[in-house]
């Protein structure tokens, strides 16, 4: 029976299987960031002036702003100005017509993570996901397009959006997080690159899963993607998100914007199993993943859901949020956090009532291994006018070994006094007993921690779709586990 | 089977079995009885190969192999098994589940297929039936809001789809009501085979009713004091552990 001391070591051994390089020519702005550069983003991307100025806007506020050190988190600040802020591969100048075009190292670098880009696969019945594949700054590819046109879904990088639907870009993007939300949604309206763009017209349910999967590649870039998805009047739309990012030294700085706006009776399922670079056993390298989500709950009886599996990236800093401004409307937050080694989260959500009776459920696993410190954050606003708003939170944490932290941070702001709120917490450590009660068994020690630790999690991973239920798990083994030494 | 020589076992520095030998043969029924903190628990312990349990002389062997040798896992794959004293609670995680890798990787160390969901679901509910286990405990998470009663079936629900070769029964009557310790006992004794050794561990008599053991073993102070057959139990009960000690 080995004890804590040996479970840690085990869990140092974690191998990221995503930290491959693909070697691959690009074409990469130089470091700094200026008016110019923005403008360079702008005019690769072939904006309309709008959205130049739109940027210019963002950035000019940026410069104004610090970042924030509210968070329970401790990092090297980073040098803005030594960061990339494009980067692209070579081979493409503006998106391939068809998958025929893209690179072929690009396809095997996704096959290699398991993202199916083939969409001969599709119809052979292995899957059933349209993909959009973000490679550092740009997009590489869609697929499946032509089968969500026909359902009138629109599903394209958001490069493409602004081109080909300007006036629906127009009237969402920085509705639900501005400009000027915080210094990282600042920063990422300035410069954003690339990301996802969803439209699903009034009644319409999307006939597969959308799902996007994120890959940041060069040397010292940032990743600064932005999602906008737009379910009106009815419609409905399950959207998965994957990230990985190879594995170097350096920190990389991942400040992404995501945007849902919900209307009514529509509903947003957004899955995220973010697996980015999370830095060696010492802490060195890693993803900084500073994030800004929110969805906007702004019809009535409209619903949006949050899961999350997050086993990566060196420090984290995300809040995932719902904005219940129409009534009856639902907001739900699902997510387990894994921190090892040396890695630091501090996430959790905003559940902010505005309508009459809008209800949010709120479950929180946060699991630490190592030296690794997490911190729960949730705020949950009653307004006024919410008359019967209900929420439930439930915060639980696991700790395996004796050098890692949990902490719990839950905010509550009530004005509206036939608001109902329940708060659940609990913090345990995987214990002995139940290893050795699984070991009797029969299973060996990784099996058992493996076991238990997807148990307290389940609540979590049954609200993922089914193909990433199976991912999930597999990333929970790889980051939990190691090879038993 | 089981061959226990001259074992002395320390907890945090303090002695617990000092100089134990028993040995156990296939088909046999032991009952271990004993006063508390005598050293019982301990020994289904260092039997399973619990961790904090420091074997600082003597030897077990099973199946002619050193067992103090093997990790936890690799006892169980050799047919040890332990019915816990205290089954624990493990949230999230179904009953069915758990046993079903249990016995997979028992299957595997014996160079046998896995079995698909579908046999093991047969075996399953074939095994619930000894026991009387209702179907819907069997995807309930393991002991996870089970009554005192229940748990324990549940442990002899386990032992009977892992079919060991050694079984101990750590105070499996404790806590139990006298129709479930019926049902229990009725489970234990189906499993009865020539091939299968059975120690219990019990602080009554009552059990033995029940089970009737081959030999009743006397623990106290760290050894094995008296060995008797099933009148040993009665006169126990009778005159207390008292006698035992008053006569060392």
């Amino acid at each position: 029976m080995a004890s804590n001391k040996e479970i840690q070591e085990q869990l140092g051994e974690r191998e990221y299987e995503a930290g491959f390089v693909t070697d691959i020519e690009s074409d990469t702005l130089p470091p700094g960031l200026n008016e110019d550069v923005i403008r360079h983003i702008s005019a690769i991307k072939q904006e309309p002036e709008w959205m130049l100025a739109w940027r210019l806007e963002a950035y000019q506020h940026w410069l104004t702003m610090s970042e924030p050190t509210w968070a329970a988190v401790d990092y090297t600040p980073t040098d803005y100005q030594s960061i990339s802020y494009y980067s692209a591969p070579k081979s493409k100048d503006d998106g391939p017509e068809s998958l025929d075009d893209v690179d072929p190292k690009l396809l095997e670098t996704y096959e290699k993570l398991g993202i199916p880009l083939r969409e001969q696969e599709f119809l052979a019945g292995v899957t059933n996901v349209a993909v959009d594949a973000v490679f550092d700054s740009v997009s590489v590819a869609t697929t499946f397009k032509s089968k969500l046109t026909e359902a009138g879904v629109i599903f394209c990088p958001i490069s493409e959006a602004i081109r080909e639907y300007p006036e629906l870009v127009k009237q969402y993007i920085g509705s639900v997080v501005p400009q000027k939300d915080n210094f990282f949604a600042a920063l990422n309206s300035a410069v954003f690159t690339d990301g996802s763009f969803v439209y699903i017209p009034k009644g319409v349910r999307c006939p597969m899963e959308l799902s996007t999967y994120f890959r940041i590649n060069a040397l010292n870039t940032g990743q600064f993607e932005r999602t906008l998805i737009i379910a009106d009047e009815g419609a409905h739309v399950s959207y998965l998100e994957g990230c990985t990012a190879p594995q170097r030294d350096e920190n990389q700085l991942h400040a992404a914007v995501v945007e849902l706006v919900i209307l009514d009776d529509a509903e947003i399922k957004y899955a995220t199993v973010q697996n980015w670079y999370p830095g060696d056993e010492n802490g060195v390298g890693g993803i900084y993943n500073f994030v800004t989500k929110r969805a906007d709950c702004r019809g009535n009886r409209a619903k949006v859901s949050w899961t999350q599996v997050e086993t990566g990236s060196a420090i984290t800093w995300k809040y995932p949020s719902c904005i219940l401004q129409g009534d009856d409307s639902v907001g739900k937050f699902f997510s387990v956090a894994v921190t090892t080694n040396c890695q630091q989260a501090d996430t959790g959500t905003k559940m902010i009532h505005i309508g009459k009776n809008t209800k949010s459920t709120i479950i929180s696993k946060g699991i630490s291994a190592g030296k690794a410190q997490q911190s729960y954050r949730g705020l949950v606003r009653m307004g006024k006018n919410a008359e019967n708003a209900r929420n439930y939170t439930q915060c639980d944490s696991l700790l395996l070994g004796d050098k890692c932290g949990a902490h719990t941070f839950p905010y509550v702001e009530v004005k509206n006094p036939t608001a109902t709120l329940e708060h659940e917490a609990t913090t345990s450590k995987i214990g002995e007993d139940q290893l050795f009660y699984c070991q009797q068994r029969g299973l060996s020690e990784e099996d058992a921690v493996n076991m238990i630790v997807n148990g307290f999690c389940k609540d979590v991973f049954d609200e993922l779709p089914m193909e990433f239920a199976v991912e999930a798990n597999r990333l929970m083994e790889v980051s939990l586990e190691g090879s038993v030494g | 089977m089981l061959v226990i020589k001259d074992l002395h076992v320390s907890v945090d520095g303090k002695k617990i079995l000092k100089g134990l030998s028993l040995t156990i043969n296939a088909g046999e029924v032991h009952a271990i009885m004993g006063p508390n903190g005598a050293g019982k628990s301990t020994l289904s312990n260092v039997i399973a190969g619990r961790d904090g349990y420091e074997v600082t002389s003597g030897s077990i062997s099973y199946k002619d192999e050193d067992l103090l040798e093997m990790n936890p896992e690799e006892r169980a794959w050799n047919g040890v098994f332990l019915a816990f004293q205290y089954p624990v609670e493990i949230p999230g995680v179904n009953n069915t589940y758990l046993l079903k890798a249990g016995v997979n990787a028992k299957r595997k160390h014996q160079g046998l297929d896995e079995l698909d969901a579908f046999d093991f679901m047969s075996v399953v509910k074939e095994k619930a039936q000894l026991v009387e286990l209702d179907a819907s405990f069997l995807s309930r998470s393991v002991n996870e809001g089970f009554s005192g009663g229940e748990k324990k079936r549940n442990e002899i629900f386990q032992m009977a789809v892992l079919e060991p070769d050694l079984a101990l029964l750590d105070e499996t009557d404790s806590g139990l009501d006298i129709d479930a310790l019926r049902i229990v006992a009725g489970g234990v004794n189906k499993l009865r085979s020539a091939d299968r050794a059975i120690v219990m561990i019990t602080h009554y008599q009552r059990l033995l009713d029940y089970i009737e053991p081959d030999f009743v073993h006397v623990l106290a102070d760290g050894k094995i004091q008296k060995t008797g057959d099933k009148s040993l139990a009665l006169k126990l009960e009778e005159q207390g552990y008292d006698w035992v000690q008053e006569n060392l």
